[in-house]
């Protein structure tokens, strides 16, 4: 199992923070680019799900998959969305992202009083306590590439 | 710098140590300020700057998803008042709209100490707690008017917070390409 990266937007659309570890292919194109791509498809997705679901939709978009990759989101309350990036045999990705939020984001960035809400992260302790927490998951468990 | 996420859960704090630290804040700010209606102003400010931030830990926490109604969103106000302040308002006196209620408090553990003086009965002293109510729940698209019906500090029986449900805030989409 292994985890390829992480992207945090906030509910405007603003990348805050993004991470990543065994990544292999990149995209061409600069970060912002890819970042507005990525959050212009989530949106699109979480619209479509939301219209063309048969029934109530309750928590709406939860995750895709292809054949190499899956793509895991998460999306709170406040509108703060967190995408992470796996291999295909991850599982309780959902729990691993609420506990991410609980315990990494909310810690380091939301009570540090330095962070201005709806900028960029830039703070090295929570980089290092995120880096930390992604690399001690069960999750991680290194590359399998 | 180094902060142990052992100690995480169970954060208590002596609620006197808070009451007194809050006092000492609306001290200092009607120094600065004098005119007490800049005060109730700077309460509200402050108390907004709180609930924007105060709402991620709460929804952190119970993992709380959007309000579909003011009922739910009433109890999960509730619900923060006794984890953050340990106090258990009750709600009540809903608009026959069912877009306005009260909480009412017993007892409010921020006036613990506090008498007004004769001169500042325009103060809002908890205006912190609305600031607070009104920032929490703009962050999950509600806008809602907020403010004191009833106050202890001012001889009445309780003390009672008043809120109204204005709107609904629509999600921002993403920037088209220019």
């Amino acid at each position: 199992m292994t985890i390829h990266n992480l992207y945090i937007f906030d509910k405007f659309g603003t990348l805050l923070y993004y991470a990543e570890w065994n990544r292999i292919k990149q995209s061409g194109i600069t970060r912002e680019e890819e970042a507005k791509l990525m959050y212009g498809m989530l949106f699109s997705i979480k619209s479509f799900v939301n219209r063309i679901s048969p029934t109530d939709p309750k928590e709406g978009f939860l995750f895709y998959k292809t054949n190499k990759y899956a793509l895991h989101y998460l999306e709170t309350a406040s509108g703060l969305r967190f995408v992470l990036n796996t291999d295909t045999s991850a599982v309780s990705v959902k729990e691993f992202l609420q506990q991410y939020y609980a315990k990494v984001w909310v810690e380091y960035v939301v009570k540090n009083p330095l962070w201005v809400p709806g900028t960029p992260v830039t703070s090295d302790l929570f980089k290092q306590k995120s880096d930390q927490y992604i690399r001690q998951s069960s999750l991680f468990a290194s590359k399998s590439a | 710098m180094s902060r142990q996420t052992s100690r995480l859960d169970s954060k208590k704090v002596n609620s006197e140590l808070l009451t007194l630290t809050y006092g000492a804040l609306v001290t200092q700010i009607i120094r600065d300020f004098e005119n007490i209606d800049d005060v109730n102003k700077q309460l509200e400010r402050i108390g907004y700057n709180m609930g924007i931030r105060l709402i991620e830990d709460f929804l952190s926490r119970t993992a709380s998803t959007r309000c579909l109604d003011m009922r739910e969103t009433a109890d999960k106000i509730q619900q923060a008042f006794r984890m953050y302040l340990n106090v258990q308002p009750t709600i009540s006196n809903w608009a026959a709209s069912a877009d306005e209620f009260s909480l009412i408090f017993d007892t409010n553990p921020l006036t613990e100490f506090v008498e007004l003086p004769a001169d500042m009965s325009t103060l809002r002293f908890s205006g912190v707690l609305c600031g607070c109510i009104r920032g929490a729940l703009e962050m999950v698209q509600l806008e809602v008017h907020c403010w004191f019906a009833q106050d202890q500090l001012k001889g009445d029986g309780t003390t009672e917070i008043r809120v109204k449900f204005i709107r609904r805030l629509e999600d921002a989409i993403p920037a088209g390409e220019d």
